[in-house]
């Protein structure tokens, strides 16, 4: 079973892999960015930040975590437990 | 010669100007951090310790050190179990290379807690694409860990961990910036808890059930996807909103739902944000009341398994201390983060009532007040 689940995982892993490497390749060729590098100041601006705080957001995926049964996905890499 | 010299640097500069242009390091900062947790009978309080540095114009190093002191008398902990303390230390280290529009990264996290041990190793690589619109990245980590009992030196049992992680984000317009991440993440060994216990039905029993002891399947995979989107409004503030969908083989299933709204005044900056978690689905071995002893298999009373919702409600406040900078500190920023939880449990009920007959006890439910107070110096 095990052999089973870890193959189904490798698949996933290999799809994303093949993925990224074409939008590597299509990336590698010449592209006119349709929002030009002087036209992302507003992105550029703190209020839009996705992780603004790094040490505040690993620790609310924690909390979640710990009291879910889901996990992942979430942009942060965990360790540990904690919820014995 | 003098041409060739002068076209070699000219591609030279052309290359500089292309890195220079292409991915960036992360800020160098400190956060020094004290989060508290309160609700449902237990309260985790501790420090953490977060430092990033660049070196070499290629690299960053950083460094976390996190601890949770936690006092529990949680449901299960008292229907079943003694209140107990105990503390959990984690430490990570992480370096950062750029190179062009690459970035590599590797980090290790080492948890240590009186039952629980836990080193993880990560690796991750990502990529910025099409003029800098799209960034494409790839992770991996392996958890070693092992779980052990108190009271109990023989029990040690492994536990193996491992993550596979695509992130995508990605310019969509001069106002609008999205997320997506794609996480797959497989377990083998010994994953249930090592204290918590099923009921089952027990006439013989003055309160009609019995405990006995939890058992798992030994492997579990799980996949989620979430998709994140951030919008600037026109007077200077952003919307936010985030969709995420779970599963795994032990048959859960599970949404999360987030909106948020980003506002700075003068020095300020202002957050709020709602979060819903719907766990529709839960493990198609839990049970909040098993027929018999040894009924199946595999038995569990966990109520993280079960169905249930969630709501969480935040409300973050950062003031600007240091306008301008101040001698090294190019900033600095005071950070307060309140959350207000509620958990309202579908198929777990609450052992605290007794004299009723088993099964028809009320459904447990509880709520949670969580706080983080943290400064910030970038430098």
């Amino acid at each position: 079973m095990w052999t089973n689940l870890r193959s189904r995982s490798l698949r996933v892993f290999g799809r994303s892999l093949l993925m990224a490497i074409a939008l590597g390749a299509v990336g590698a060729c010449h592209m006119e960015p349709w929002v030009k590098p002087y036209e992302r100041d507003r992105l550029a601006d703190p209020v839009m930040s996705f992780d603004r705080d790094p040490i505040s957001s690993v620790y609310t995926d924690h909390v979640h975590e710990v009291r879910e049964g889901s996990r992942g996905a979430t942009g942060s890499a965990g360790g540990g437990c904690g919820c014995n | 010669m003098t041409q060739r010299i002068g076209i070699l640097l000219l591609i030279v500069v052309a290359a500089l100007v292309r890195s220079a242009v292409g991915g960036v390091l992360p800020e160098d900062r400190v956060d020094v951090l004290l989060h508290s947790f309160d609700g449902g009978g237990i309260t985790i309080q501790g420090p953490s310790l977060l430092v990033r540095k660049q070196f070499a114009q290629k690299f960053s190093v950083s460094a976390n050190y996190y601890i949770d002191k936690v006092q529990s008398a949680s449901i299960d902990v008292i229907t079943t179990a003694s209140p107990y303390t105990e503390e959990r230390k984690q430490w990570s280290v992480g370096l950062d290379y750029l190179h062009d529009r690459w970035m590599l990264n590797i980090g290790v996290i080492d948890s240590e807690e009186p039952d629980y041990s836990s080193k993880t190793f990560s690796f991750g690589v990502s990529q910025d694409l099409f003029g800098d619109l799209t960034t494409v990245s790839l992770g991996y980590s392996l958890g070693n860990n092992e779980v052990r009992r108190r009271g109990d030196p023989t029990f040690k049992e492994p536990m193996q961990t491992q993550s596979y992680r695509l992130g995508i984000s990605q310019i969509l317009t001069k106002n609008l910036l999205m997320g997506f991440s794609f996480e797959t993440i497989s377990d083998e060994g010994f994953l249930n808890n090592p204290y918590r216990q099923i009921r089952y039905v027990d006439p013989s029993s003055p309160q009609g059930y019995s405990y006995e002891r939890e058992v798992y399947p030994r492997t579990r995979t799980s996949d989620a996807a979430s998709l994140r989107l951030r919008y600037y409004l026109p007077w200077r503030a952003a919307i936010y909103g985030e969709y995420r969908t779970y599963s795994d083989t032990w048959q859960i299933k599970a949404s999360t739902y987030e909106i948020g709204y980003t506002h700075p005044h003068k020095g300020w900056l202002f957050d709020g944000m709602l979060r819903f978690y719907d766990q529709p689905h839960g493990a198609s071995f839990y049970s909040d009341l098993f027929p018999y002893s040894n009924s199946q298999n595999f038995m569990a009373r966990h109520k993280e398994l079960s169905i249930f919702q969630s709501q969480d409600i935040r409300l973050q406040a950062s003031y600007d201390i240091i306008k301008g900078g101040w001698k090294f500190l190019d900033k600095g920023t005071l950070n307060i983060v309140y959350d207000h939880m509620l958990f309202d449990y579908q198929n777990f009920r609450d052992l605290r009532i007794t004299g009723m007959t088993p099964g028809t006890e009320p459904l447990y439910n509880f709520d949670a007040d969580v706080l983080q107070v943290f400064v910030s110096f970038w430098f």
